[in-house]
């Protein structure tokens, strides 16, 4: 099997990813849709890696899944709190700053 | 063989233990990040009365020190700039340039972050776990504490804006990125009042700033792919020369620039720009519109003429349209604002496109050029953000433009400061942005952009027009009965008012030194 399918496949969920954080409503999940993106690109970078022999691309994912997880702390924390506010976390209700 | 190997006196192995890294150059970002771990270290261990005065001294003895560092560093600097971190870091004119910008800029920002005059306990929330609008709510508005943890925060967006701009891999500077970032958005969420505003603005900004680092994230990943490396010196020599898939190169650096275009707020990019402008407290918003500006553009220049100037003729045409697209939506948008800090942000879009202009004349004058102008604007935005916050109603800050009808008539010291800033911004003659409009404009002509250049002298005649109405509003309106009183502000934010006055006056008038050390130095290609 030719790793040319791993990036395809990579392709297909940072588009998916993408195309939920622009259509979906609740924060939690534009959230998860977008560590789907990340996790996408992860998959990219091992996939490189073993096309150019090098190591590098598998410890960038590495890097890649630390910053993710540190994101998922604050960015839970900035959700929960705008949750308890308004009792939503849709992204809609989320409307006093505009024009 | 063996008695042949066994006659032969062996051959020393030569010292293979690897060299320390020349730490001299990375001092200033080092002493920045050991204090933000220190001051984690202060709101753990300290008792909360003494907590405020501990990191106000910290923080501004790490910028100082960081600051005294980097002038030690300059002194004897190598004139073509030298690795740090086993490569990951180009410490050269540029980056120094930067370096000692953004210094001289968080002074400012800490300066407004920490004032408590203007506001009884300063503009941030006293516990930010409780819920807006309930009875704990309305006693945390009366106290007088502050969430501290806002200057260790402080401290590590700073880190990472020092970073980025000198990151010499697509690695380092991702990491960099997330590490200015993450701070940030929890700082907008931070305003003792208009809460909900606050919140919002950093959902907003969360949301919108992870989809963003994901596009970076993806652009490294294909240039890593069609080059085998992140290193941006690499990146470069594979796309002078390679018969590897152009796609990849051309998505890789797309995704790369939307990511960076994101966080200098440019173009089609800035719809999060004026509600996290207007939502989070007003220090933080001076803080994001100076610094992360100056990081965002000292990323974007380093990529575009380390990595990206040999494929210059296939990209530059795009960003051409996205320069275009940037000043017109920030200066026609802006006009239609009613809001104070939502105008200051459309301005801040139409300044992103006037820096974008410099930033694609790939020549020496054009690096030094937008060099300058990031200074000059951003010393002038803090300043303003500055004045903004002195203007206040019962509820807060007043920030709706016909509050602002006849400020002349109760300050005219205020208002006098607030027009100087406004026509700086604007480009008028004695200002620095004058000047900083001018020779990015030159440096646009010389590299052959007439049309461009056309077309941002009507974008900011018609950003003129917007700055002038405040002015006109200002002191030709009758001031309202029930109108918000200006503040007589303490120490803090008047000096970090007065630093902004002076630079953009001193850079109008004598901008001599000023240019020469931004064109001190060429981005080290290693």
């Amino acid at each position: 099997m030719t790793p040319t399918y791993y990036l395809l496949l990579s392709a297909l969920l940072f588009t998916i990813g993408a195309v939920g954080v622009l259509v979906r409503r609740n924060a939690i999940v534009v959230f998860m849709c977008i560590e789907l993106m990340l996790n996408a690109v992860n998959l990219s970078l091992v996939t490189f890696a073993r096309i150019n022999g090098s190591l590098d691309g598998q410890v960038m994912a590495f890097f890649v899944m630390v910053v993710a997880a540190a994101e998922v702390v604050v960015g839970l924390a900035i959700i929960m709190s705008i949750f308890r506010t308004r009792r939503t976390a849709s992204v809609d209700d989320a409307n006093l700053l505009k024009y | 063989m063996l008695t042949y190997l066994a006659q032969e006196p062996l051959p020393v192995p030569e010292t293979t233990a690897i060299e320390p890294p020349p730490v001299g150059a990375v001092w200033p970002i080092l002493i920045i990040l050991a204090a933000a771990c220190a001051g984690v270290l202060v709101e753990a261990f300290l008792p909360k009365h003494q907590r405020w005065s501990t990191q106000v001294v910290l923080t501004l003895l790490a910028i100082v020190g960081a600051g005294a560092a980097l002038a030690g560093y300059i002194v004897d600097a190598p004139e073509a700039g030298e690795l740090a971190m086993y490569g990951t870091l180009a410490v050269d004119g540029p980056a120094l340039f930067l370096w000692g910008t953004l210094l001289a800029l968080s002074v400012g920002a800490v300066l407004l972050i920490a004032d408590r005059s203007v506001e009884p306990g300063g503009a941030f929330v006293a516990t930010a776990a409780i819920r807006p609008g309930t009875v704990q709510d309305r006693a945390q508005v009366q106290s007088t504490g502050m969430q501290t943890e806002v200057f260790p925060l402080t401290l590590f967006a700073l880190g990472g804006m020092m970073i980025f701009c000198a990151a010499n891999d697509l690695l380092t500077m991702f990491i960099a990125l997330e590490v200015l970032s993450l701070p940030l958005y929890l700082m907008c969420g931070l305003a003792r009042r208009r809460r909900l505003l606050s919140q919002e603005a950093a959902v907003k900004y969360f949301l919108l700033g992870a989809f963003a680092s994901a596009f970076f994230l993806y652009g490294i990943a294909l240039l890593y792919g069609y080059s085998g490396s992140v290193r941006l010196a690499d990146i470069g020599a594979a796309a002078a020369g390679t018969d590897r898939s152009d796609t990849l190169l051309f998505a890789g650096l797309g995704l790369l620039v939307v990511g960076l275009l994101f966080k200098a707020s440019v173009g089609p990019f800035h719809t999060w720009t004026p509600d996290v402008y207007q939502g989070a407290p007003t220090p933080v918003t001076a803080f994001m519109a100076a610094c992360t500006k100056v990081a965002a553009f000292g990323g974007i220049l380093r990529v575009l003429q380390v990595a990206f100037e040999s494929t210059s003729w296939e990209w530059r045409g795009v960003l051409w349209g996205i320069a275009i697209i940037s000043m017109v939506v920030g200066a026609v948008l802006g006009l239609t604002q009613t809001d104070v800090k939502r105008m200051l942000a459309y301005s801040s879009v139409a300044h992103a496109g006037f820096l974008l202009i410099g930033a694609i004349a790939l020549t020496e004058k054009g690096l030094s050029s937008t060099l300058f102008y990031l200074l000059t604007y951003a010393f002038t935005t803090l300043a303003a953000f500055g004045v903004v916050s002195l203007v206040r109603g019962p509820d807060g800050e007043a920030t709706h433009l016909s509050q602002w009808a006849g400020l002349a008539k109760r300050s005219p010291l205020v208002a006098g400061v607030f027009t100087f800033l406004l026509l700086a911004m604007a480009g008028v003659p004695l200002t620095s942005g004058f000047v900083g409009k001018f020779v990015v404009f030159e440096a646009a002509l010389s590299d052959g952009m007439a049309p461009l250049v056309v077309i941002a002298l009507v974008a900011s005649a018609v950003a003129a027009f917007f700055y002038l109405r405040v002015i006109v509003l200002m002191y030709f309106s009758a001031p309202a009965e029930d109108g918000p009183t200006v503040t007589v502000p303490g120490a803090f934010t008047t000096a970090a008012i007065t630093l902004g006055v002076i630079v953009t006056l001193l850079l109008g008038v004598a901008p001599a030194f000023a240019l020469d050390w931004a064109a001190g130095g060429a981005f080290a290609i290693r």
